[in-house]
């Protein structure tokens, strides 16, 4: 699946996603995850499969998940707390559903947006009705080199994309933070400055008072 | 697919202005395509006004997304066009190249919009350090003008 940054925030009742069970499939999605929410994602997978996810948060407070991994058994194959980014294969040892979720019930207050990319089997083949029983050819093979390398080049852009997405973030929040700073200390310096003159006028003018009562 | 009652949403917000693209309704299945006319961030939302959603399929929804040259089916365009296996190949090669040359142009895109928003920050940064100066120069200057002259009519001076 490639990468335009499409995204599904969910408003509603929907917690529960199924990607649709296939053999050799690939998601991407990246979804928003609001602060003390937790959403799971399920695919049927079949025995002896490869699967691979991999999962990068973009924005959102200290830019860490909590991820889980459980097989049908619910025996849990992968967990982490607090990370930013990783990758984890397997093999599917058996068949059934296989439930992975993501976690932000750390956070009191910030949203998370999360990347995650799931990839179920290998490619499924160009040509599905051949028996590959002859070799390829040179030029074929040579097609099936340039494609591996296209795909690796294709993985890296989508790695740079969420990076500068993450930057973008970074810079977005710290611009306001700076913002509501100047102003504050702005407001802050104008109200000291007037206090200072009203505050040494009071000095003088009780000083004056109190020095004529002392005198009668 | 989309379980009953559910409503689809694309609003597409790059920038400030949220444009909705599409928008339908669909019953217990739908599929829909679409081609992005600008570069940046779309959403998707899916919504459900359905009390029935939490007790059909345990509240789940199977979901399939596919974007770019992933949305080729090699086996129908073989078919279509009467290509050759090494002109499928090379046809699905000329696709992932350009998807890279879509990505790239989207990279460039943003490199120059970040320029910009870099220049417009560094003017605003240069423009409210001068004006904090000025008010911080113009308040002392009202500081000691008010203060002599109360000091004055206080005849301490």
């Amino acid at each position: 699946m490639s990468p335009r940054g499409s995204r599904g925030p969910l408003p509603v009742l929907l917690l529960l996603w199924a990607l649709a069970a296939c053999e050799a499939r690939a998601s991407e999605i990246t979804f928003e995850l609001p602060d003390n929410a937790k959403q799971c994602f399920y695919e049927e997978i079949a025995q002896g499969t490869k699967c691979t996810l991999e999962f990068q948060v973009i924005t959102g407070g200290h830019y860490d998940v909590d991820c889980r991994l459980e097989d049908p058994d619910g025996i849990v194959l992968y967990k982490e707390m607090k990370k930013q980014y990783d990758s984890f294969t397997f093999t599917a040892s058996r068949n059934g559903t296989y439930k992975f979720c993501f976690s932000n019930e750390f956070s009191t207050f910030t949203h998370k947006t999360v990347y995650f990319d799931f990839q179920v089997g290998e490619d499924p083949p160009l040509f599905p009705s051949e028996n590959r029983v002859t070799a390829l050819t040179q030029m074929e093979s040579a097609c099936v080199s340039i494609h591996e390398a296209l795909k690796s080049v294709i993985d890296y852009q989508t790695h740079f994309r969420l990076r500068e997405a993450q930057g973008r973030s970074r810079a977005e929040d710290l611009n306001t933070r700076v913002a509501y700073w100047s102003i504050g200390e702005a407001i802050i310096l104008l109200v000291v400055s007037v206090g200072q003159v009203f505050l040494l006028k009071s000095f003088f003018s009780d000083k004056r008072t109190t020095t004529t009562r002392v005198g009668s | 697919v989309s379980p009953p009652g559910v409503t689809l949403a694309m609003p597409q917000c790059p920038g400030v202005a949220v444009a909705v693209v599409l928008s339908r309704q669909y019953g217990s299945e739908g599929r829909f395509t679409f081609t992005s006319h600008t570069p940046g961030e779309h959403q998707i939302c899916l919504h459900s006004n359905s009390t029935r959603m939490a007790l059909f399929a345990g509240g789940k929804v199977p979901l399939d997304i596919q974007v770019g040259e992933h949305t080729n089916n090699y086996p129908e365009i073989a078919a279509k066009d009467k290509l050759t296996e090494l002109q499928l190949r090379a046809r699905q090669l000329l696709d992932q190249v350009e998807q890279i040359q879509k990505e790239q142009n989207y990279q460039r895109y943003r490199e120059e919009r970040f320029r910009m928003t870099s220049e417009s920050t560094n003017q605003r940064v240069l423009w409210w350090s001068i004006a904090q100066t000025i008010i911080l120069i113009l308040t002392g200057i009202w500081q000691m003008r008010h203060l002599k002259s109360f000091f004055e009519a206080k005849k301490l001076v």
